[in-house]
């Protein structure tokens, strides 16, 4: 392990989620340290992301049910034309993205995916050691607030929409049909269909994968980004952070756009029949 | 970046965030901001229908305007034509009373002329027969010498 004080040690610190986990030898306990984690492996679970995309979610849906529950059909007030403008954008996707009128779940599941995704990558901006530093302080080792930094994070949100997308291919096309869709192609013979089905059961799970690997990838690049920034002497961050922030201020809401329209296509191949 | 429950924790908080937003959110904003534009849409129909309606209301106005000038006009060239043929007749009536009252007057002239013919006529045979008597002291028989007499009177 990285002496304290050290430059890897600082930036080890800020990319370690905080994790409470099941040790083998210290039972069910926050981890101090990364062999602590290390040791516990899956059955452990990061506190900070599911805080913050926790705080992030219901931040989401008390704006939105707030301005549902005050929404009036005469002129809009300022909440109410904020979630409007935003529901039009997802609206606007869905249009774009998806063959027919889609249904309230899928205009939902669009929403939930960019509004919260755009907030949880919006923590971002927060500055790098506010949280972590603040956290340290009050004896709490590791805390990373941004929960699209955090793969589990990513992933877990794309492992709803593969989940999402098999609902609707059963739904639609019915198991058979569906069976019959994943083995027919792309090899239009009998004799192929196990191959086929084990080659589009793999395009079906790189879907999500890829969803949550974009995303986390770009988070946790930025965010390594701007660690390292931090290590620069205080007087001369600026010259990069500023710049690499701006550059952000255009990568939040742009992945937060692409995982959107990512899964509105994949649920709309879902609705569709081959 | 390890795996674990975290991931599992995720999918059940966007299971969680998507079913609010099924419940709570999407439907009443979407129908309100449906409504909204239908009643824009509608608002906006109405307005170019009024507009049609007041264009169609001008001209039947001016349609309503020229034909009761035509009217008047008619109405008051059939006065003046009235008025001059009640003139006129009003004009000839006066000329034949005026005519009838001079040929009165004439034929009551005519007639007291005559009268008063007759009258002098009378007298003077009378005074003729009575200056015949001075003249021959005798009695002439008026009846004996009537028509003498009348023959003296018409020459007069």
């Amino acid at each position: 392990m990285a002496e304290k004080g050290s430059a890897e040690y600082y930036i080890q610190h800020h990319l370690t989620n905080l994790t409470f986990g099941r040790h083998p030898e210290l039972g069910w306990t926050v981890a101090q340290n990364q062999e602590q984690i290390e040791a516990m492996g899956f059955m452990s679970i990061h506190l900070d992301t599911m805080l913050w995309s926790w705080l992030m979610g219901l931040l989401f849906i008390g704006l939105f049910m707030l301005a549902s529950r005050r929404v009036t059909v005469g002129v809009p007030g300022g909440l109410q034309n904020f979630v409007e403008m935003v529901l039009e954008y997802v609206g606007g996707i869905l249009k774009d993205t998806f063959n027919g009128r889609p249904s309230a779940t899928i205009g939902a599941i669009a929403l939930t995916l960019f509004f919260w995704i755009l907030l949880m990558n919006t923590l971002k901006l927060v500055p790098i050691d506010y949280f972590p530093y603040s956290a340290e302080l009050l004896g709490i080792p590791y805390f990373k607030i941004v929960p699209t930094t955090d793969i589990n994070g990513t992933l877990g949100i794309s492992f709803g929409v593969l989940l999402f997308i098999i609902y609707y291919s059963i739904k639609v096309k019915g198991a058979v049909g569906y069976a019959k869709e994943l083995s027919s192609m792309p090899f239009a013979h009998w004799l192929f269909a196990p191959i086929n089905f084990v080659l589009e059961v793999i395009a079906l799970l790189v879907k999500p994968v890829t969803l949550a690997f974009r995303l986390f990838g770009n988070m946790y690049a930025g965010e390594v980004i701007f660690v390292l920034i931090a290590l620069m002497p205080f007087y001369l961050q600026f010259i990069a952070d500023v710049p690499w922030a701006i550059f952000h201020l255009l990568v939040i809401p742009l992945q937060a756009f692409i995982f959107t329209v990512l899964s509105v296509v994949y649920l709309n191949q879902a609705h569709e029949d081959h | 970046m390890n795996m674990n429950l975290t991931l599992l924790g995720q999918t059940i908080s966007f299971f969680i965030f998507v079913w609010f937003c099924v419940k709570y959110v999407w439907p009443p904003l979407t129908t309100a901001m449906q409504e909204r534009q239908k009643k824009i849409a509608d608002g906006l129909e109405a307005a170019d229908r009024a507009k049609r309606d007041l264009q169609m209301a001008q001209e039947k106005a001016g349609d309503t305007l020229k034909d009761s000038r035509a009217q008047s006009a008619q109405l008051l060239d059939e006065a003046h034509r009235r008025s001059a043929q009640m003139i006129d007749t009003a004009k000839e009536e006066a000329k034949a009373a005026a005519e009838k009252i001079a040929a009165q007057a004439k034929a009551d002239v005519d007639a007291q002329i005559a009268t008063a013919r007759e009258q002098l006529r009378a007298e003077v045979s009378r005074l003729a027969v009575l200056g015949a008597e001075r003249i021959l002291q005798t009695e002439i028989d008026a009846a004996k010498h009537a028509k003498l007499v009348d023959d003296l009177a018409a020459k007069l």
